[in-house]
């Protein structure tokens, strides 16, 4: 069995539980074992960034520093996060004006870090460490009704290019292909979705996510599928207020990409959290089992 | 009859801030900028930007130093990295971004009264500070209170939905080696 390091971040034990409870789920079912960080803090996110710098660096290496104690590689949902262990890593690597400062204050604090923690993604560790082909042949229930819109958003992508396409990214696109369903073309998939502007500039944030909702439903998608908290948080939780104010857009699901890998592995939709979605996800899942009833 | 002249002379310009960007990690190159408008047109953000990424990190490395600290453009920044991947010059324009928001908050310059963005970081990070994690719900309750009562009746709706399905909680999220973080500030403060 394959041992990784998780580290949730703050907003998956918050608004973004069914990602947590999805994520588990399917690693479990892949017999991929996930064990949490002990005494994490958060990351810090974009707002500390904007606070101070070194500080925002030094408790994210207070987590890394945490983390080298197991030899094992750290898994991040939240695309904030895994930005800013990413980020933290680059930046102590490159400039040693600020490795030093994080290294007193660790050192303070009796902790090290010496540089060895591997971050990754959930998406890339089911792609590389089980693979699409050993992924389709654990498929029990098809997704042949899900027209997939597989929206990225930015900062799993960007600046880091680990795996994917910083503009164009395809990958979650060919999981989902994997797993029966349909990825539309869907061009917006790396705009953002102004992240915390929600909160701060409402009508900056509804427009955005109106302009990701309108493409995916203009190109004929029937969900919105996605790998961070903040851009589902966005999508679904404001989805109403959105369709409100701007007409024409239809009421459109939006998964966490693991929560349809689940689903594909035959999963419960409650193991799933699907109950805790806002915009209602039951007629497209109920599509599941008719259509498999009727499949050749 | 009054005139009021809006561009600036070199001599009012502040060389001073034109030095300290270019040392901000990720803004070296900034004098390497050629002005091809790259940042601009693939900013999702810039149509709602009272100065253009483009033309803000011009004014930055002129030494426009009031312009640019009062500016809402720092602030709309979603730091979505769109420029820094694209920019021909590899300017790391969300980098110089986070840089103009630290020192706009520790000059006390906002673009206007009460701006929610600055407010929000400021109480993220004492949340993080002082509890090593961050409580969403509580987070947006301290921003309504600062900002606007208002914003609070107007979420409750949502609010409710959200804790009838389990994804907002007010209990407050904490770490238990709370002392380990303020020892690594403490050491912080005193290398500064
Ligand atoms: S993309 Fe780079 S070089 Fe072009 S205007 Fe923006 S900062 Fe300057
Ligand atoms: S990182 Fe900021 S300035 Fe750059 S494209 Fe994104 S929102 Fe615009």
């Amino acid at each position: 069995m394959k041992k990784y390091t998780y580290y949730p971040g703050c907003s998956v034990k918050g608004t973004a539980k069914s990602y947590e409870d999805s994520l588990l789920a399917v690693f479990r079912e892949l017999n991929l074992h996930l064990e949490e960080l002990p005494d994490w803090n958060c990351c810090g996110a974009t707002f500390y960034m904007s606070i101070d710098e070194v500080t925002s660096f030094t408790l994210s290496a207070r987590n890394l520093s945490l983390a080298e104690q197991y030899d094992r590689d750290v898994v991040a949902p939240c695309s904030a996060c895994y930005l800013v262990l990413l980020k933290t890593q680059d930046y102590i690597k490159r400039y040693p004006q600020i490795r030093e400062k994080v290294d007193a204050a660790l050192t303070a604090a009796n902790l090290t870090y010496k540089g060895s923690v591997k971050i990754r993604h959930p998406l890339e560790v089911l792609l590389n460490d089980i693979g699409l082909g050993e992924l389709k042949n654990r498929v029990k229930k098809p997704l042949r009704s899900f027209k997939i819109a597989a929206y990225y958003g930015c900062q799993l992508v960007r600046p880091f290019m680990v795996f994917d396409d910083p503009s164009y990214p395809e990958t979650m696109d060919s999981l989902m292909e994997t797993l029966g369903a349909e990825a539309i073309d869907y061009p917006v998939k790396t705009r953002c979705c102004g992240g915390s502007l929600m909160g701060t500039m409402e009508d900056v944030g509804m427009r955005l996510n109106y302009i990701l909702l309108n493409e995916a439903h203009k190109r004929g998608a029937n969900c919105i599928v996605t790998v961070c908290p903040l851009c589902q948080f966005n999508l679904e939780a404001y989805q109403k207020k959105i369709i409100k104010k701007y007409n024409g857009v239809p009421e459109i699901p939006v998964f966490y990409f693991t929560q349809l890998v689940g689903l594909a592995l035959g999963i419960s939709e409650k193991e799933l959290g699907l109950g805790r979605s806002i915009v209602s996800p039951d007629s497209l899942v109920e599509s599941l089992s008719v259509v498999q009833a009727t499949a050749p | 009859m009054q005139t009021h002249r809006k561009v600036k002379y070199e001599a009012e310009l502040d060389p001073s801030f034109t030095k300290w960007v270019s040392t901000v990690p990720g803004g070296e190159r900034i004098r390497e900028c050629f002005q091809c408008g790259t940042c601009s047109s693939i900013c999702p953000l810039s149509v709602y930007m009272d100065i253009s990424p483009r033309r803000l990190i011009a004014m930055a490395d002129a030494g426009f130093k009031e312009e640019v600290l009062s500016s809402f453009t720092i602030w709309l920044c979603a730091s979505c990295y769109s420029c820094s991947v694209n920019c021909p010059k590899d300017i790391k324009i969300t980098d110089i971004m986070y840089g103009l928001k630290r020192r706009a908050i520790e000059e006390g310059i906002f673009p206007s009264r009460h701006f929610a963005i600055p407010i929000l970081a400021k109480a993220f990070a004492n949340m993080v500070r002082k509890n090593g994690r961050a409580t969403e719900s509580r987070l947006v309750v301290s921003l309504a209170w600062r900002v606007s009562l208002f914003r609070l009746l107007n979420m409750a709706p949502l609010g409710i939905k959200l804790l009838l399905r389990g994804r907002l909680s007010f209990k407050k999220e904490k770490i238990q080696n709370k002392q380990e973080i303020q020892t690594m500030l403490k050491a912080l403060e005193a290398n500064r």
